[in-house]
């Protein structure tokens, strides 16, 4: 049991890849900086403090050590690996593993790829957009428009995002191909509702998500993360309108 | 009312998969979502303002994920948000952005702030049911302490 009390670096530096990894994978703000007190109170550390943002972490443990600051640059959704962080933390506070351990166990979750793959997640989103339309009080017929619209633009919002990684240009990139597709659609007869279809197979790119924890951030008292989770939001939000809006425009 | 209930299930383990949420949750996923949609388009019918309809399916989201959350011990936000996506007013931010195009700014404004309480109103439900959790762990906690001081 000499592995019980490590050494404060040590500490700072699980804290610091558990809180890495949660906000990158899309972890809520309050659960990154829970999740590093309570990885600190474990090793005896009760008075640590973390500040938390959507693009960094600081965090400094009482004392003479100093802060230590990690900078978050690619951010996306991926709440397995939040699982698996949880449950890394649970097992550390209960005493099952060591810091060790628990270091190495980050590691390899950091490492490692979980994602669906990529031609799943593009058929989920193809059914998300058919099923999207009928809840919006679509029509069947309308049903396999939006399927392939919400399909093809989720295809080119990723294939996009791996070439330019700027995700604002991706986003308007694929609600263009979405508008496109749906209007064509449109004009040779096979659809009817040019709205419904676009609302559908532009529901897989909306920041739902961003705007929901934005104001939740903001109620809970986070209120830089929330800001500029809201930032975030807005920008997605304005990528997707400009993207429909040219098509619209013309039409 | 069946196929908005199968269509919302499908969407919300659709989203599931998009998140990368674990594969065992992928159904609670959908369940949650469906619950909240039924709620919505319950009292959406029932002529319940959209954001009031959309505040309570909210609430009853967040109570039923804090439920799986416990039981099967994963964070709460897998369930969470699969839920809510549904109530999502992206056909309002949509009509909104199409109004704005048009430069018809009086309809863009009055459905964009529409849109805008509406997600409020969606955060508001998810944190009310928080709230109302912590003050009832709160409680039970007490109970316990007084019940191990009796003792």
């Amino acid at each position: 049991m000499e592995n019980r009390f490590p050494q404060t670096y040590e500490v700072i530096e699980l804290c610091l890849l558990a809180g890495k990894i949660m906000l990158q994978c899309g972890g809520e703000t309050y659960r990154v900086e829970d999740t590093m007190t309570r990885i600190a109170a474990t090793f005896g550390i009760p008075q640590s403090h973390s500040y938390v943002t959507p693009t960094g972490i600081i965090f400094s443990i009482d004392g003479t050590e100093p802060a230590k600051f990690i900078r978050i640059s690619e951010r996306t959704t991926d709440l397995y690996k939040v699982t698996l962080v949880n449950g890394v933390s649970r097992k550390l506070s209960s005493g099952e593993l060591t810091a060790e351990q628990a270091l190495n166990r980050l590691k390899e979750i950091q490492d490692a790829d979980f994602t669906f793959p990529i031609y799943q997640q593009i058929i989920a989103a193809s059914i998300s957009s058919g099923c999207f339309l009928m809840m919006f009080l679509g029509q069947w017929s309308d049903f396999i428009p939006a399927v392939i619209a919400g399909g093809l633009g989720f295809v080119c919002f990723v294939y996009i995002h791996q070439i330019l990684k700027v995700r604002f240009f991706s986003e308007f990139v694929a609600s263009l191909v979405i508008g496109l597709i749906a209007f064509l659609f449109v004009k040779i007869g096979v659809g009817t509702q040019l709205d419904k279809i676009i609302i559908g197979s532009v529901m897989p790119l909306v920041p739902g998500l961003l705007i929901t924890n934005a104001v939740r951030d903001l109620m809970a008292g986070h209120l830089v993360s929330g800001l500029s989770k809201g930032a975030d939001a807005f920008l997605t939000a304005c990528a997707i309108g400009t993207g429909i809006a040219v098509v619209v425009a013309f039409y | 009312m069946i196929v908005h209930l199968i269509t919302s299930f499908i969407a919300s383990a659709a989203f599931g998969i998009l998140f990368n949420a674990p594969k065992k949750s992928l159904l609670k996923c959908g369940f949650v979502g469906m619950a909240g949609w039924f709620i919505y388009i319950f009292l959406v019918n029932k002529e319940f303002d959209a954001v009031v309809a959309s505040l309570v399916a909210a609430f009853v989201i967040a109570v039923i994920s804090q439920t799986f959350a416990r039981m099967y011990k994963t964070p709460i936000i897998i369930f969470s948000v699969s839920g809510i996506i549904p109530l999502v007013p992206g056909g309002l931010a949509y009509d909104a952005m199409r109004h704005f195009v048009v430069n018809d700014y009086n309809v863009a404004i009055q459905l964009a702030a529409k849109a805008f309480m509406i997600s409020g109103a969606i955060a508001v439900g998810l944190v009310i049911s928080e709230v109302l959790n912590q003050l009832l762990m709160k409680i039970k906690f007490k109970k316990k302490k007084k019940a191990n001081e009796v003792n």
